[in-house]
């Protein structure tokens, strides 16, 4: 065991940092940085820059475009991107259907839809979760019916992230009978986002925004080359890819950051005298986040340390999800104590980019009860918190 | 002892009960938010005529003589329908602050008036470097001849673009952070030299700061003696503490309600989630948290009513104890709800955002703990 770098892994270091300082668009920074509204050109315009790189696609195997990384490179890829406020990565395309589409598609979907991922061409979104399937994903009720060389979609998805700068789709949909099991009922399936009986509505979250929508299908005819692999077994690719999405999420480098810029606001900020840091529970508060975050890196680099010899993310991924969305929540409600009486302002207009007026309050304090609000969704989506309790209880403890 | 209410008591929260229940649902409130100024004029001319704005005020003021145990009655009642109509800006703080320090002759000069419904007021004490320290006060107010000249800055000032007048608390001798020296001045709204950065709040209410420029006030609209105000302007924003942690009392127990109706009829898993014991203990927590924050309260209340006004340290209780009860139940609300707990369209998350806010104004749930402890 070791903790330090090697000499090539200190190269990798620098070659990064030098990347970042040159090629991070500064606009993009800024926004980053403070909390600005970020806009669909945004994700498209660094992914790009990504892709000139060759950085694109950390994870993904070097034949389909990855950058063959080994655990210790990304970890350095993930602290630096933070420390340089480094717009992530839009995970629908590149870290949640490019798997499955290169795991399970057939050659002819691999190069038709890998290389405009990898380049940032077309935005993708993901069509899981209905009104009535969240947490019991499986009893989704979204119909393909198989008509010649097409797929009839009726259904509503709802909650689908950015769907309204979407281009494409992936859905789990029924093609079984509707009392089918899961195992054999669920497939997998691409939609083309332009495609005629398509429409979007919005639904506007706590922080005044619009993130996520509702999608329906009426007689969206789809072609069947648009399936992943198999009728029915849509389920078990999904599975795949949920497992690839919580281990991205525990997000300890970009907490990180997070925690050493609140400490510099709190030592800056006047707790009418002394600095907000300097106070006894204040600063208790602070301690135990950083323990949590301290035990956390550790368990994200024992687990990507166990990916990396092969094994796959198991349900220990679920510590992950927990632990990370505990201290990022724990880390906003922070700020919004920071902000004191500044929490109150709702200044929407602040927080787009260019805005020439004064700032309400010191520094980005407007911004924090918003966050907090939003944030609430991160111990709800991606299988909620207390659904990876149940895994662990299931497939950990074997309760 | 006794737990009872009077009979006026229970008749009032009998008539906030009602118009909450019939005339401030969810969609009426969010109507109310985005219209102009942000609360219903309509509404604050009902509230005078039922008596509602007298509550707070003593009897030789022209008001209902209500004790700490009414104010609490009235604000649990409003926070049922997380109503957003300013009575605390004007009615709490703006009045309470002219009851506190004001003469005779200004008194009957604004009380009667705002009791009848007709003067907005706005009590600008905080100061963007101050947070919950009353004594840190920046802002200069210097005499000349016949009047004072006010420069400075003012944070989030509640109401302050309703207002008619505005109470600003201003330094007229000593240093930022010197107990004595802090005097209060009543200013119009409109007087020349105040430039206004209006905001809605992010729990549905109004504020700004406001930026004082050479504001030209006359020496007789000073409230109070010159100098000696700390101890007025502690008292009055320690009820407004105790007020909004009452608003929070009610809007827990409507919270937490709500979450236990929604678990009973949102089924995943071919069940009602309300029957997976890991969410039924959190419901309970819930519970527990209101009922006790409920009680905290009315020792607040009734220990302050003892002590013939304001009983800091039983007011720091209730606020710390209550703060903590609100973050939990308002989270959890959010988190049994699932998606739809983050949505804009629900009133869960509106109940969330103003349970979280009144944990940070006033003086928040740590530092109220740090005082209780201290005192
Ligand atoms: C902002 C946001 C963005 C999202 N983006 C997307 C997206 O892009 N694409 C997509 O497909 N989905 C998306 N989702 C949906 C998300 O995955 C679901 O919200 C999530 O699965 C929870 O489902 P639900 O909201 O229906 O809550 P429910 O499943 O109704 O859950 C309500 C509560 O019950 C609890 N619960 C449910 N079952 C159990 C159980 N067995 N034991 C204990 N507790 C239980 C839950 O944990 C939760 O606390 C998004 C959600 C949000 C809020």
């Amino acid at each position: 065991m070791n903790v330090n770098f090697s000499e090539e892994e200190l190269a990798f270091q620098e070659e990064v940092r030098q990347f970042l300082k040159e090629k991070y668009p500064k606009h993009i920074q800024e926004k980053v940085k403070n909390g600005l509204h970020i806009e669909k050109e945004d994700w498209v315009e660094w992914q790009k820059i990504l892709y000139e790189k060759g950085w694109a696609a950390a994870n993904w195997p070097v034949e389909y475009g990855g950058t063959g990384w080994t655990p210790t490179q990304k970890y350095i890829w993930a602290n630096e991107s933070a420390k340089h406020h480094v717009l992530e990565v839009m995970a629908f395309g590149m870290k949640m259907v490019a798997p499955v589409i290169y795991t399970y598609g057939n050659e002819e979907q691999k190069q038709r839809f890998l290389p405009d991922i990898l380049q940032s061409n077309v935005w993708w979104c993901q069509g899981y979760s209905e009104p009535n399937a969240g947490s019991d994903l499986a009893s989704l009720r979204t119909t393909a019916v198989r008509e010649g060389d097409e797929y009839i979609v009726n259904g509503t998805k709802t909650w689908t992230t950015l769907g309204h700068y979407a281009d494409w789709i992936f859905c789990l949909v029924r093609t079984g009978r509707p009392d089918e099991k899961n195992q054999t009922a669920i497939s997998f399936l691409l939609i083309d986002m332009n495609t005629p009986g398509i429409s979007v509505s919005p639904i506007i979250t706590l922080d005044g925004r619009r993130e996520v929508n509702e999608v329906h299908f009426e007689n969206v005819r789809v072609p069947v080359e648009n399936l992943i692999g198999q009728e029915g077994r849509g389920w078990t690719y999904a599975k795949l890819l949920l497992t690839h999405e919580r281990t991205n999420i525990a997000r300890v480098a970009h907490s990180k950051v997070r925690l050493e810029s609140l400490k510099e606001l709190a030592a800056n900020t006047s707790n009418g005298g002394p600095a907000l840091m300097d106070d006894p529970i204040f600063k208790k508060k602070v301690a135990d986040i950083e323990l949590d975050l301290l035990a956390l890196e550790y368990t994200e680099l024992r687990t990507l340390a166990a990916v990396s010899t092969g094994q796959a993310p198991g349900p220990e991924s679920s510590i992950l999800k927990i632990k990370g969305t505990e201290v990022a929540q724990a880390l906003d409600e922070l700020d919004v104590e920071i902000a004191g009486y500044y929490c109150l302002p709702f200044v929407k207009e602040q927080f787009e980019y260019g805005f020439e007026g004064e700032w309400v309050g010191p520094g980005n304090a407007a911004n924090a009860a918003p966050t907090y609000y939003n944030h609430r969704k991160v111990s709800i989506y991606g299988g909620s918190n207390e659904i990876q309790k149940n895994i662990i209880c299931k497939a950990v403890l074997g309760l | 002892m006794d737990f009872s209410y009077s009979e006026e008591q229970q008749m009032l929260r009998d008539s906030i009960a009602k118009f909450v229940n019939q005339d401030y649902d969810f969609d009426t409130r969010q109507k109310i938010v985005a219209s102009e100024g942000g609360f219903s004029k309509e509404n604050w001319k009902l509230f005078a005529e039922l008596g509602w704005l007298m509550v707070p005020f003593k009897e030789e003021d022209g008001g209902l003589g209500g004790t700490a145990v009414d104010l609490v009655g009235l604000m649990e009642e409003l926070g049922k329908g997380i109503v957003v109509e300013p009575i605390i800006p004007t009615v709490i703080l703006g009045g309470g602050i002219i009851a506190e320090a004001g003469s005779a002759q200004q008194k009957e000069e604004l009380l009667g008036t705002l009791m009848e419904g007709n003067l907005q007021l706005a009590f600008a004490f905080a100061e963007p470097q101050s947070r919950y320290n009353t004594a840190d006060i920046a802002t200069k107010a210097e005499k000349s001849g016949d009047s004072y000249k006010i420069n400075g800055h003012k944070a989030v000032v509640l109401n302050a673009n309703n207002a008619d007048k505005i109470i600003v608390a201003v330094r007229t001798s000593g240093d930022q952070r010197d107990e004595n020296g802090i005097s209060l001045l009543i200013v119009d709204a409109d007087a020349a030299g105040i430039e206004k950065r209006s905001y809605e709040t992010v729990d549905g209410h109004q504020g700004a700061d406001l930026y004082f420029k050479d504001v030209t006030v006359p020496a007789a609209n000073l409230l109070g003696e010159e100098g000696k105000a700390l101890s007025a302007i502690q008292n009055v924003v320690d009820r407004a503490a105790l007020a909004v942690a009452a608003e929070a009392v009610g809007a827990m127990e409507v919270t937490y309600k709500k979450t236990v109706e929604y678990t009973k009829t949102r089924k995943q898993f071919g069940v009602p989630i309300a029957v997976f014991q890991a969410l039924q203990h959190r419901m309970a927590e819930m519970f527990i948290e209101h009922e006790q924050a409920k009680s905290i309260m009315l020792m607040a209340a009734m220990q302050s009513d003892a002590a013939g006004g304001v009983d800091r340290k039983a007011i720091s209780a209730a606020k710390a104890r209550i703060g903590k009860a609100a973050r939990l139940v308002g989270q959890e609300a959010v988190q049994l709800h699932g998606g739809i707990g983050v949505t804009d369209e629900l009133d869960v998350g509106h109940y969330f955002k103003r349970l979280t806010t009144i944990q940070f104004i006033f003086g928040s749930t740590d530092w109220h703990t740090e005082r209780f402890a201290g005192l």
